[in-house]
């Protein structure tokens, strides 16, 4: 689409924060780390924007977590996520205030979100990005993102609209250390919002009934992949992840085998982990799995196959059959834990 | 009521191979698939004309051999497929895919509901459908688990996450159906042979009134700037060797040395 904007008005980095009852997303905090670095790569302020009830404290939070600014929408109608609201009162402030760069967690909110809001402002969007930077001799802010299934990564830019939007998968970014004496500026919005000029109503909403688990949150994780076996060499395998007081993470054939539930897959199709440990069992290593956890601090793996790629990303790699392997190191534990 | 349901003709990317010579993706021979939640999508559409009269049209943009995802439509029980092929419409990034969708939308006239896929296999971004609602000024409900209408009124459940909402908009809206919902039905083979001997007009930029600057590649505000091959190469790799109780005895030794036990 032919761009007719001075993209020169163009100033500072946004981030949209996700809150659920005054909590931040984690997702918006970890690209608050990484707008921090974008802001000052640019030399610009950086920008949260809160929506919500009653979120006051949240905002500060914001400031002590990286941000110089947070503009705030706080209304009753805020409380839960709406497509249309949220969409009317973001594009409204970027019209009128002009950030080069907003940034969008690609959670299931981010991602109906950004996509509206970027068609609205006439905006590119890059979605589900694994690393964003700025090209510094151009003032460009450049995204990266898995394409072709995850087969291939693509470096995008958006070189003629403003704002340049990504959304960013949750846990892709570190997130930032908080420091409660930073101090920045709160800007409220004054609102007036009407209901029933919502054309979509929530009738209504309530947590689901899904287990639970956030293997984004564990420090440790065992995962398990194809050549793991069976369903027997899968239950050594939580055994090893509950003795290392961990969670069991998985590939995307595990969990079609039935091992495992959606929500413990990693990978392109998953969810993005950073342990501290991650131990991986039969895992070949293909790229649609280890692009959610190449950036774990430590990776141990191990597999039949001494040509397995997985070992190209491993710190250490054991050589050897997962059922044998396994199971001695759950008795080397044992005999150490007594 | 009239459904328009959009799909996209899709490399099957869990068939890809790699030349081991050059580690490069070998894109030659990959066969083209519907994209599998695209077919939700249709299934989603027949069920509602099922219950409630109508037609589905389903609609498809890309290069001519789209033409075959079209026609496994029309097997599947579609009333008409309409296919938008062009060498105008060639890279077009999701905004200039959704602004030519919007046309052809546009030019199609009355309909109660569009419904889309989740997100396609190949791009993954789920973007298309939220910023097709957009153009057309129409309210989106994605994620949707299940679909009720009712005095010109449509009900979804949705899945939010780790919310379970149940949404109500005016139609005509747009809908993107979850991957686990509306499991597509097998095309019965009278109707496959039926489908052979149907019409599916090929629309062009001339056939759609818009903005001719809006379309394809230059039309799309993102640009690919570089594809290249992940790699992953942390650094060397350090093989504990010997028999299971070595290893294991080495693997524990590597945790105490990190602190993480």
């Amino acid at each position: 689409m032919a761009s007719k904007i001075d993209i020169s008005e163009y100033r500072g980095v946004w981030v949209f924060v996700e809150q659920t009852e005054g909590a931040p997303a984690r997702v918006s905090l970890e690209l608050l780390g990484k707008g921090r670095e974008l802001a000052e790569k640019l030399g610009v302020v950086l920008t949260a924007f809160l929506l919500g009830e009653s979120v006051e404290d949240t905002a500060k939070e914001l400031i002590f977590f990286g941000a110089d600014e947070v503009i705030v929408a706080d209304h009753p109608l805020l409380k839960d996520y709406r497509t249309e609201l949220y969409t009317d009162i973001i594009s409204e402030q970027v019209m009128a205030r002009k950030p080069e760069v907003l940034i969008v967690g690609a959670s299931p909110i981010g991602r109906d979100l950004a996509p509206r809001l970027s068609f609205r402002l006439n905006a590119g969007c890059t979605a589900d990005c694994t690393g964003l930077d700025i090209d510094e001799e151009n003032r460009l802010f450049v995204s990266t993102r898995p394409a072709f299934g995850g087969n291939v990564m693509a470096t995008i830019i958006c070189p003629e609209h403003r704002p340049q939007m990504s959304t960013v998968r949750p846990g892709v970014m570190a997130l930032p250390e908080k420091d409660d004496k930073r101090e920045g500026q709160i800007i409220d919005l004054e609102l007036q919002l009407d209901e029933d000029a919502c054309k979509v109503k929530i009738l209504e909403s309530v947590k689901g009934a899904s287990e639970g688990v956030n293997i984004q949150d564990a420090e440790r994780i065992v995962a398990v992949g194809m050549g793991a076996g069976d369903k027997e060499t899968f239950d050594m395998i939580k055994e090893l992840a509950e003795l290392l007081d961990g969670e069991v993470g998985a590939t995307r054939f595990a969990v079609e085998a039935g091992w495992v539930s959606h929500d413990r897959q990693i990978g392109q199709t998953g969810k993005t982990v950073r342990p501290e440990l991650y131990v991986g069992c039969g895992i070949s290593g293909a790229v649609q799995h280890t692009a959610g956890m190449s950036a774990s601090k430590t990776i141990i793996a191990i597999n039949k196959d001494p040509n397995a790629e997985v070992f190209k990303i491993a710190d250490y790699g054991i050589v050897g059959d997962v059922r044998k392997v396994v199971p001695a190191i759950i008795s080397e534990l044992k005999n150490q834990m007594t | 009521m009239n459904i328009i349901v959009c799909i996209k003709q899709v490399p099957d990317v869990t068939e890809v191979s790699w030349d081991p010579e050059t580690g490069s993706l070998i894109r030659k021979g990959i066969p083209s698939i519907i994209n599998p939640n695209d077919k939700n999508a249709i299934e989603a559409a027949l069920q509602l004309r099922e219950m409630n009269g109508g037609e589905v049209i389903v609609i498809s943009m890309g290069p001519s051999q789209v033409e075959e995802a079209l026609r496994e439509t029309l097997g599947m029980g579609v009333d008409r497929a309409i296919q938008l092929t062009s060498r105008e419409f060639a890279g077009s990034d999701t905004w200039a895919t959704a602004y030519t969708l919007g046309l052809a939308v546009k030019k199609i006239g009355q309909y109660d509901l569009i419904i889309c896929g989740k997100e396609a296999i190949d791009g993954m971004t789920a973007q298309v459908g939220p910023q097709l609602a957009e153009y057309l000024a129409i309210p989106q409900l994605t994620y949707v688990m299940h679909i009720e209408v009712k005095d010109n009124k449509v009900r979804v459940k949705q899945r939010l996450g780790d919310l379970d909402r149940l949404l109500e908009a005016p139609m005509p809206a747009l809908i993107t159906v979850e991957r686990e919902a509306y499991q597509p039905r097998v095309a019965p083979m009278d109707s496959i042979l039926e489908a052979y001997g149907k019409e599916i007009p090929v629309w062009k930029p001339e056939d759609l009134s818009g903005n001719m600057e809006n379309l394809g590649l230059k039309g799309s505000p993102t640009k690919l700037r570089k594809v290249y091959t992940p790699k992953l190469i942390k650094g060397k790799v350090e093989m504990l060797e010997g028999g299971p109780e070595d290893v294991a005895r080495q693997f524990i030794g590597k945790l105490k040395e990190k602190y993480i036990i």
